[in-house]
């Protein structure tokens, strides 16, 4: 007899709208509230994801019987915590098949990790006259710390250009690669846009050059499978919050060699293994760059995040995931005077489009009355603003709990919004 | 959808769609931008002062229906005012969309009386106000882009 109920991960495909709908969303408290007295339609999962109940428990009982400082108690508690942090750790590692849990670093969140990358690996690497390369598509959290940089060592920031649907143009690429670049900084997936960008190749060209190269993987740990070996990328970032843990926590990938190579990013406890007045000698990976007590409960909050997506299945939500992406795409491309910006052939999870007419922000207040949380605005990437040459866009974004029904909703909202402006 | 009615009133919309003075001003005694880095809204308000009174206003810039509105009738209301009367207006209408003035008590506001219905969406008051903090640099002469931030 087959075992009925439960998730499987061997579910047929034709299986998976059903699950979906029915019951992933009874274990997100949040989205069964009422706004406006209309049913909540979390549509803006690109800036933060919904906590599903065992990330919360996680937390609440992490605080409730285990709270207490890691790597230094003789004491139970601080032994618990411990076990669960570095527990927590080996789980981030399998999450992108890392080849060890010393190459994973927890940061504050994607932003932290590539901070710590520029401040850290490029201040040792990168010297007066040398290139930083990013692309045309990326967040301001991959542009400005590479500016900082740059500014400080008098190199230069160099952009990958984009073509219209927000694709990366992949033979400009190479031309930008020269002697001078000294890494390459770049989204696995577009926030705004959506475009998943072609890594394994980037990586491959960025290597025959000996550049290494670090991946802004925010937009792609929530939708896809990730393997950071199969990539072959340097490093890699990606954020808690956005792939149904809390905020405040994310991770660092990068090759033990590379790290090991590198300079602390912060001095304080944890990251030392002797201090005297005269010589401090740094802690071994990955705790040379986690100064200070981390934030344990968030991270055992990702680590319950972790379990709950693998529960589900990684590949099954990009299956979904990309059922509803092209439903929502239909469904929007029939609105006249609705242009989608961002049409790569490769996407993910993003919907970003702008109204004839109706500024974004309005969109977005009267789409907010009818219960649907959609982003709008430069979504912290003026520069993809200014090559479609629009102020900004309103954006919904996906997660695996939105339905088709959502999309619908969605849709008639917008309609809505046509009717108001007339 | 009475909030949302409250909001997006037909002088509104109108405003939003077909500003009125928009445009750069020749012979502007002072100017001054301003931007909300939330949204990308940005306003560029020129002024023309004979002495201490308003004798031309105008604006340019790109924003929401709200912050479009707003800077033109505001330009509207303003022309033939007096520094003291705008910087008044400026305090009356604030009250308003911020929900600390009931319009029926401020005559004087006149047309500016159509943003009431901002009060019920705290998060679009920036958008109303942007083009009034924005022509209080212009009117003090401040070089500096003003930031709802």
């Amino acid at each position: 007899m087959k075992a009925k109920g439960g998730i499987l991960a061997s579910e047929e495909p034709t299986r998976v709208l059903s699950f979906e709908a029915d019951s992933i969303r009874e274990d997100f408290p949040i989205l069964k509230q009422l706004v406006y007295g209309k049913p909540l339609v979390y549509l803006d999962n690109a800036a933060t994801s919904q906590k599903p109940t065992a990330v919360i428990d996680a937390m609440t009982h992490y605080y409730s019987t285990d709270n207490s400082n890691i790597h230094r108690g003789v004491h139970l508690l601080s032994e618990r915590a411990t076990q669960q942090y570095e527990e927590a750790r080996v789980k981030a590692q399998h999450f992108i098949n890392a080849a060890a849990p010393k190459e994973i670093i927890f940061t504050r969140g994607t932003t932290e990790a590539i901070n710590l990358v520029a401040g850290s690996y490029g201040r040792a690497n990168v010297v007066s006259g040398d290139e930083v390369l990013i692309s045309a598509m990326e967040h301001h959290s991959n542009i400005v710390p590479w500016q900082i940089l740059c500014e400080e060592k008098g190199a230069r920031l160099r952009v990958a250009p984009i073509n219209d649907d927000g694709e990366l143009i992949l033979e400009e690429f190479p031309k930008l690669l020269t002697e001078r670049t000294k890494i390459v900084s770049l989204a696995h997936v577009s926030n705004a846009l959506g475009t998943i960008n072609p890594i394994r190749a980037i990586v491959e060209i960025a290597h025959r050059h000996n550049v290494p190269v670090m991946i802004d993987g925010a937009q792609a740990a929530p939708h896809m499978k990730l393997d950071v070996q199969e990539l072959n990328c340097d490093f890699y970032a990606f954020s808690g919050h956005k792939v149904f843990g809390p905020t405040g926590i994310g991770v660092l990938y990068g090759k033990a060699s590379l790290l090991d190579a590198m300079p602390p990013y912060q001095g304080g406890g944890d990251m030392i293994a002797s201090v005297t007045f005269e010589k401090t000698t740094y802690n071994t990976l990955p705790y040379k760059f986690e100064a200070g007590t981390p934030n344990i409960a968030g991270t055992i909050g990702l680590g319950a995040a972790i379990d709950y997506v693998n529960q589900i299945g990684v590949e099954r939500i990009a299956r979904y995931e990309q059922e509803l992406l092209d439903y929502g795409t239909d469904a929007l491309s029939q609105i006249p005077g609705l242009r989608l910006i961002g049409t790569a052939k490769d996407k993910a999870g993003v919907l970003s489009f702008v109204l004839e007419g109706v500024h974004p922000h309005d969109v977005g207040t009267i789409l907010d009355r009818e219960g649907i949380a959609i982003r709008t605005g430069h979504h912290c990437a003026m520069p993809v603003m200014d090559r479609f040459g629009i102020p900004a866009t309103a954006r919904a974004s996906l997660a695996f709990y939105n339905t088709k029904e959502e999309i619908d909703a969605l849709v008639a909202g917008i309609h809505k919004v046509k009717e108001v402006f007339g | 959808m009475t909030d949302l009615q409250d909001l997006y009133q037909e002088l509104i919309l109108d405003h939003g769609r077909r500003p009125r003075n928009f445009r750069a001003l020749d012979g502007a005694t002072g100017n001054a931008e301003g931007y909300n880095p939330l949204c990308g809204d940005k306003v560029k308000i020129f002024v023309k002062m004979d002495g201490d009174i308003v004798k031309d206003i105008s604006f340019e810039g790109a924003g929401c229906a709200i912050s479009t509105a707003s800077a033109s009738i505001m330009t509207e209301t303003l022309k033939g005012k007096t520094r003291a009367q705008a910087e008044e207006l400026f305090q009356t209408f604030h009250n308003l969309v911020t929900g600390r003035q009931a319009q029926l008590d401020a005559p004087e506001l006149g047309k500016l009386a159509v943003f009431s219905g901002v009060s019920e969406f705290p998060i679009r008051v920036k958008c109303a106000t942007l083009s009034w903090h924005t022509l209080r640099a212009a009117l003090n002469g401040e070089g500096e882009v003003i930031s709802t931030e």
